[in-house]
């Protein structure tokens, strides 16, 4: 076997083996010696222990013996079979990377057309044939869960998928890009630029603009300071920019939270924000499936059609 | 056979020694030839030992005891490899000393966990792991972000891993001090998870 540094190796297993079942063997017959005949009874060994404890010298029990010969005889079958031996045996050719193959290529051939039958169908009609629904919220439940939650709902800093608002778009195509590609959304940190007090303008024209009660003063102050460096990603209407991922502010949609003190810590710190790429590890197939799922859970009224 | 029978019977120190020599059978044949073994003892492409960040990380990992609900070994099995990614080799863990591999799940496997989920997911989840996951149930770790990373202790840690084989350069180890300094045992923890299982991909 080419795996140990010499040959040396196959052989001193080989030979420990086998050594170790002939001396079992031997073990056995050795201690196979004695035969009662009927009525007759062992002898008494010649030590006694504690004065008075002796012990008799029957003959081994036949069920005993039976075991313990299957058992040698397994091991033989067993090792001429599978390659315990190393250097010979393995009459099958079993080694347990070619039986992982084996289990995955039955289960891929029972799958594969299981999924092939979506890949032509556009994401929307996926999204409304049951049966991949089935399967993608399946899927979902493995991979995605973990971020997005058990009902696609996110969490701080994880998007909500069933509020039909997109960070980098929901058309079919885009959630295939971003299941497919994963994304990585980055604001970069304003608090040393723009100092303490410009961050709270700033925050608050950001309020303001999502249509909520702020400081006037304030915000009047942060909107050309906004106009000037957010509105680069943001627009200068604050709507957002899906090609960068630039969330949109004037919606009441809040990734990590709308409060003042949340957009203060966004603008002082940036943010920072991965989606892994899953192309390699789902394959196109499942990842057709699971976007119609996630498109499934925005277009609710449609996809029921 | 009867004077080895009586002898083993009659005389502890030889019951001792034999029974070592029967049990030793299987060590000999089953252990020992492994540490001849290319696949158990080299790397395989893209396992580099960890960075003076990641050991440290590692180091927490133990002391918390992440062990003891996460395994670190994704069997040869379908339904493991399709949830984790490719299975565990041998040759992932040469610099791992402790291996990590586990026999317990309480959670999931974190052999490949590297590059799974983003450093603020990590973040989050070790903080508060219901916030990112309501049904689960692992402990909180907030202990992890106050805590600086003893700096002063990674050199002599590095040296200890050469001694038993992990390949660091004196460069290295010298410069592990400032690698870690101002570090946090989260920021530790997190280069430590991200860096697990890079090296084989499950690939459709």
């Amino acid at each position: 076997m080419t795996d140990f540094y010499s040959g040396f190796w196959g052989i001193y297993i080989a030979i420990i083996v086998i050594a170790s079942l002939i001396g079992l063997a031997y073990l056995l017959k050795s201690q196979m010696v004695i035969k009662l005949k009927k009525g007759e009874s062992a002898d008494v060994l010649h030590h006694t222990w504690d004065g008075d404890l002796q012990e008799y010298n029957n003959p081994l029990p036949g069920w005993w013996v039976g075991l313990f010969v299957l058992t040698i005889a397994f091991a033989v079958g067993y090792l001429a079979l599978y390659p315990g031996l190393v250097v010979f045996g393995n009459a099958i050719g079993w080694t347990s990377t070619k039986q992982y193959a084996t289990e995955v290529k039955r289960a891929d051939d029972k799958y594969a057309q299981l999924y092939a039958k979506f890949m032509p169908m556009p994401v929307p009609e996926v999204a409304r044939n049951a049966e991949a629904n089935g399967m993608g919220k399946r899927l979902f439940g493995t991979y995605c869960i973990q971020c997005h939650g058990v009902n696609a709902q996110g969490a701080k800093g994880f998007p909500n998928l069933t509020d039909n608002d997109w960070l980098y778009g929901g058309t079919p195509e885009k959630i295939e890009q971003t299941i497919q590609n994963g994304r990585h959304g980055q604001m970069p940190a304003f608090g040393a630029a723009f100092g303490e007090e410009k961050v709270r303008d700033v925050a608050n024209y950001v309020i303001k603009i999502s249509g909520r009660p702020h400081n006037e003063l304030r915000a009047a102050r942060g909107e050309a300071t906004f106009k000037q460096v957010c509105a680069a990603c943001h627009t200068p209407a604050g709507t957002g920019n899906q090609d960068v991922g630039a969330p949109n502010l004037t919606d009441k949609i809040w990734l990590y939270g709308g409060s003042e003190a949340t957009i203060v810590e966004t603008i002082t710190n940036g943010r920072n924000n991965v989606m892994p790429a899953w192309k390699d590890f789902l394959g196109d197939a499942k990842v057709h499936v699971l976007a119609g799922y996630v498109y499934s859970l925005s277009h609710g009224n449609e996809a029921a059609k | 056979m009867d004077k080895i029978q009586k002898l083993i019977e009659e005389n502890v120190a030889m019951l001792i020694v034999f029974t070592i020599a029967i049990l030793s059978v299987a060590m000999m044949v089953e252990i020992l030839p492994l540490m001849f073994s290319k696949s158990t003892t080299q790397p395989i492409e893209g396992v580099k030992p960890y960075t003076a960040l990641q050991l440290a990380g590692r180091d927490i990992y133990l002391r918390e005891g992440c062990y003891n609900c996460h395994s670190q070994m994704i069997r040869p099995f379908r339904a493991e490899t399709e949830r984790y990614g490719h299975y565990s080799v041998a040759g992932e863990s040469v610099y791992d000393h402790p291996f990590l591999w586990g026999s317990k799940r309480t959670g999931p496997d974190l052999a490949r966990v590297g590059g799974r989920y983003s450093d603020e997911w990590h973040r989050a989840h070790l903080m508060h792991p219901q916030d990112v996951v309501p049904e689960s149930v692992m402990p909180s770790f907030p202990w992890l972000a106050a805590n600086k990373v003893d700096a002063a202790i990674m050199p002599a840690k590095m040296t200890a891993l050469r001694h038993v084989g992990v390949p660091y350069t004196d460069a290295e180890i010298a410069a592990s001090v400032k690698d870690v300094e101002g570090k946090t045992e989260m920021d530790a923890l997190i280069a430590y998870l991200q860096g697990l299982g890079l090296a084989l991909k499950n690939k459709r």
